[in-house]
C-alpha cells in the first residue's frame, strides 16, 4: 500500500512489488495457485468438483460486478447461466446423437429436428451464442428497466420473476428442451470423449483459465475511470446523473457484462457436470449465486470467487454426510454474515486492525482522562 | 367458453390468496423498506397450523363438531403466524431497516431455515386437510362451469380481511400512526409516534394475514414445506405492479396477476402463461415505474 498518511504522495505513479502485496492480492494469488495445483493432489472426482465450483465462481464474479460495484441486485442470474448452459448442452446433445434425433425428442413424438436446434450443430455458432444470447437478453431487459429508472428492490423482484418464468417455460417444453429432466446423456465435447481423463483435465484448466482471465479483466475495468463512475452510480445515482453521467448506460453495460460471464460459466458447467436442467436455473439456485457473493464479500471481486468456492465446498462436504443440515447451515450462515459481517469473509482480514484501532483509542482516552485529572488537581491546589 | 369461465373463476380465488399474502408484504415494505422473502413461509406456517388444528380437533372434540375446526383454524393460523412474525421482526428484521437489498437475502436465509424446520417436523411429503362438509358443494352455472363453495368462501374471506385491514389503517389511531410513519418516518417519530412499535404491530398483522392465506390454500390442495415458494413470486409481482404500501394497489395487482395468468394460459399454454405475465408486468412498469398506485412524495432518493 502507498503510505496511508498522505495519499497524494505517490512518488510518480510507479507501484513497486511491495505496494502490490496487499492482503487481497495475496489472497487472490493463493486461491489461483491452489486451484492450479488441485489436479496434482486430489482424486479425479474432486478435481471435477472443483471444476464445477470454478464455474460458480465465474457467475459470482459477474454478480459482484453488478451488485458490489453498481448496486444492482439481480436475483435471476440463473437465467443467463441457464442460457449459456442450454446452448452448450444442445450442441453436445447433437454431437452425442449423431445423425439421429435426440432421444427425448423421439419420446415426445417430435419427428424432425426443430429449426432453432439446427445451427447448434456448429461448434463456432454455439460458442458465439453462449456469449451473445445472454448479452442480448440482458440488453433488452436492462434497457427496459434501467432506462425507466426501475431500480433497487423492484428490479430484484423482476429478475426473480424472470428466472421463475424461464424455469416454468423450460419445464413445460418437454419436446424441445427435455422438460424437468433437462438435457443429459452427452458423450463427446468437440470430438473428444467426455469420459477420458485428459478431457477432464483439459476442461478443468480451460475453466481455470477463463476464470483467471475474467477476474483480471474485471479488476482492470473496475480500477479504471469506468469503474469509478459505476461506484458513483451505486452510492449516489442522482448525484452521478446531475454531474452529467447517464447511470442507465453504465448499468446496462455492467448487466450485459455479468450476463456474459454467467453464460460462459454455464457453457463450461455442462460438459463437466454432464447435465443441465431447470432446477439449475430457478429461483433457489439464482438466489444462492447472490449468497455466494455476499458470504465471500461483495465489492472485492476476489471475495466473490472465494465465497463461491467455500460455500460450495461446504455444501458438498455437508450434504455428503448430513443432507438435511445443509439448508439450516446455509440459512444461518446467510443471516449471520449479512447481519454481523457485512463485508463477507474477505473483511475478516480487517478485524485485527479494527481491534488494534479500538485499543489505541481506548489507550488515548485513558491518557487524556489521566491528563485532565492531573491538570484538575494542579488547579485545585493552587 | 364454460372452461374459460371456470378458469377465470379459479383465477379469482387464486387472486384473493395473492391479495391476502400481498397485503402484509406491501405494507411492511412501505413502512420499513424491508422486503420479506420469508413471507411465503408464513403461508406455509398457516397451512401447517390448520393441519395441526384439524388433527387436535378430531382427537379432542366429539364426532359431530368436526367441521368447526376450519373456522377455528383460521383464527389460530392468524395468531400463530403473527406471533412468529413479531419474534422474527424483533430478533432479525429490526436490524435491517432501510437496507432493502440486504433484507432480501437475510429473509431468504430465514425462509430456508423455516422450510427445513417444517420438513424436519412434518416430513418432506405433502399433507392434506379434509375440507369441511359445508364447503364441499358446487353451484352449477353453465355447462361444465360451476362455482365451488370453497372458492367462494376464499373470496369472501379475503374481502373480509381487506375490510378489516382497511378499517385498522384508516379508522383507528394506531393505523393513522402507521400511515404517518410510512409517509415520513423521522417526522412521525418526532411528533411522538412510537415507530418501533408501529413496525412490530404491522409486521405481525402482515404475517398473520399470510397465515390466513395459508389456512385458505389447504382448501385447494395438499400442502408441503415448499408451498410458500409457489405463491411468493406472484405475490411479489402483485406488490410491484400494484404499488407499495397501498391496499388499493394490492387489490389491483392481485387482480392483474391472478386473472391474467389463467387468461393467457387459456389462449396459449401453461408454460407460456408465466412468460406473458412477466411481459405484462414489464410493460406496465414502463409507464408506472413504481407501480400503479404510489405514495406521493417529493423526496428525490426514494
Amino acid at each position: 500500500m502507498v503510505s496511508a498518511k498522505n495519499p497524494f504522495d505517490m512518488k510518480g505513479k510507479h507501484f513497486s512489488i511491495k505496494d502490490r502485496l496487499t492482503a487481497t492480492n495475496i489472497l487472490a494469488l493463493a486461491i489461483f495457485v491452489f486451484l492450479a495445483l488441485v489436479p496434482l493432489f486430489m482424486p479425479s472426482f474432486r478435481v471435477n468438483m472443483f471444476g464445477k465450483y470454478m464455474c460458480f465462481a465465474l457467475v459470482a464474479l459477474g454478480i459482484d460486478m453488478i451488485w458490489g460495484y453498481t448496486g444492482i441486485l439481480s436475483l435471476g442470474h440463473g437465467v443467463y447461466f441457464g442460457i449459456g448452459a442450454y446452448c452448450m448442452a444442445m450442441h453436445l446433445k447433437l454431437e452425442a446423437s449423431g445423425s439421429s434425433l435426440p432421444d427425448f425428442m423421439t419420446w415426445s413424438g417430435v419427428t424432425e429436428l426443430p429449426s432453432f436446434w439446427q445451427p447448434f450443430a456448429n461448434g463456432a455458432f454455439t460458442i458465439i451464442s453462449v456469449i451473445l444470447l445472454p448479452v442480448c437478453l440482458a440488453a433488452i431487459i436492462g434497457s427496459l428497466t434501467f432506462l425507466n429508472r426501475i431500480k433497487g428492490v423492484y428490479f430484484s423482484i423482476l429478475s426473480q420473476a424472470l428466472a421463475y418464468a424461464l424455469a416454468t417455460f423450460l419445464i413445460g417444453r418437454q419436446e424441445y428442451f427435455g422438460g424437468s429432466n433437462g438435457l443429459t446423456g452427452f458423450t463427446t465435447v468437440f470430438g473428444k470423449s467426455l469420459s477420458s481423463q485428459t478431457t477432464k483435465y483439459v476442461l478443468f484448466y480451460v475453466t481455470l483459465a477463463a476464470l483467471a482471465v475474467c477476474f483480471i479483466l474485471c479488476r482492470k475495468l473496475v480500477s479504471k475511470r469506468f469503474g469509478r463512475v459505476c461506484l458513483a452510480v451505486r452510492d449516489a445515482e442522482n448525484r452521478a446523473r446531475f454531474t452529467g453521467y447517464s447511470p442507465a448506460k453504465y448499468k446496462v453495460f455492467m448487466y450485459c457484462l455479468s450476463a456474459a460471464l454467467a453464460g460462459i460459466a454455464g457453457a463450461l458447467y455442462v460438459p463437466q457436470v454432464g447435465i443441465v436442467s431447470p432446477t439449475d436455473i430457478g429461483i433457489a439456485p439464482s438466489t444462492e449465486m447472490v449468497v455466494w457473493t455476499a458470504i465471500g464479500g461483495k465489492g472485492t471481486l476476489i471475495g466473490a470467487v472465494l465465497g463461491a468456492l467455500v460455500v460450495n465446498l461446504f455444501k458438498s462436504l455437508i450434504s455428503e454426510s448430513f443432507p438435511s443440515i445443509w439448508q439450516f447451515f446455509l440459512g444461518f450462515l446467510c443471516v449471520a454474515v449479512i447481519l454481523f459481517l457485512p463485508g463477507g469473509l474477505v473483511s475478516l482480514k480487517d478485524i485485527p486492525a479494527k481491534i488494534r484501532e479500538k485499543k489505541e483509542k481506548k489507550a488515548a482516552n485513558a491518557r487524556e482522562t489521566a491528563k485532565a485529572h492531573t491538570e484538575n488537581d494542579g488547579t485545585a491546589e493552587s | 367458453m364454460d372452461i374459460f369461465l371456470m378458469q377465470l373463476f379459479n383465477g379469482l380465488s387464486v387472486s384473493s390468496i395473492y391479495l391476502l399474502a400481498a397485503l402484509g408484504l406491501a405494507i411492511t415494505f412501505g413502512l420499513m423498506g424491508v422486503i420479506n422473502m420469508a413471507h411465503g413461509e408464513f403461508i406455509m406456517i398457516g397451512a401447517y397450523t390448520t393441519y395441526v388444528v384439524e388433527n387436535l380437533w378430531t382427537a379432542i372434540m366429539p364426532q359431530g363438531a368436526s367441521d368447526g375446526f376450519f373456522i377455528a383454524s383460521i383464527f389460530i393460523s392468524f395468531i400463530v403466524s403473527a406471533v412468529i412474525g413479531v419474534i422474527l421482526e424483533r430478533v432479525v428484521i429490526k436490524h435491517l431497516y432501510g437496507r432493502p437489498l440486504d433484507s432480501l437475502l437475510v429473509t431468504w436465509g430465514i425462509s430456508l431455515i423455516l422450510q427445513q424446520a417444517a420438513r424436519s417436523i412434518f416430513g418432506a411429503a405433502n399433507v392434506s386437510v379434509s375440507c369441511p362438509s359445508f364447503l364441499n358443494e358446487n353451484i352449477p352455472i353453465v355447462g361444465a362451469f360451476s362455482m365451488s363453495y370453497k372458492r367462494i368462501f376464499i373470496l369472501i374471506l379475503s374481502v373480509l380481511c381487506v375490510s378489516i385491514l382497511a378499517f385498522l389503517m384508516f379508522g383507528t389511531r394506531p393505523g393513522r400512526n402507521v400511515r404517518a410513519a410510512m409517509q415520513n418516518r423521522p417526522m412521525a417519530s418526532s411528533l411522538g409516534v412510537n415507530t418501533s412499535v408501529c413496525d412490530m404491530i404491522t409486521f405481525g398483522i402482515g404475517s398473520g394475514f399470510a397465515g390466513v392465506a395459508g389456512a385458505a390454500i389447504t382448501l385447494l390442495g395438499p400442502v408441503g414445506p415448499t408451498v410458500g415458494q409457489s405463491y411468493i413470486v406472484d405475490t411479489f409481482m402483485t406488490v410491484v405492479v400494484g404499488g407499495v404500501g397501498k391496499i388499493i394497489g394490492c387489490i389491483t395487482g392481485s387482480a392483474i396477476i391472478g386473472l391474467g395468468g389463467p387468461t393467457f394460459e387459456f389462449f396459449s399454454s401453461a408454460s407460456l402463461g408465466k412468460v406473458f405475465i412477466f411481459i405484462v408486468v414489464i410493460v406496465i412498469l414502463q409507464f408506472r415505474p413504481k407501480g400503479i398506485f404510489t405514495i406521493h412524495s417529493r423526496s428525490l432518493d426514494d
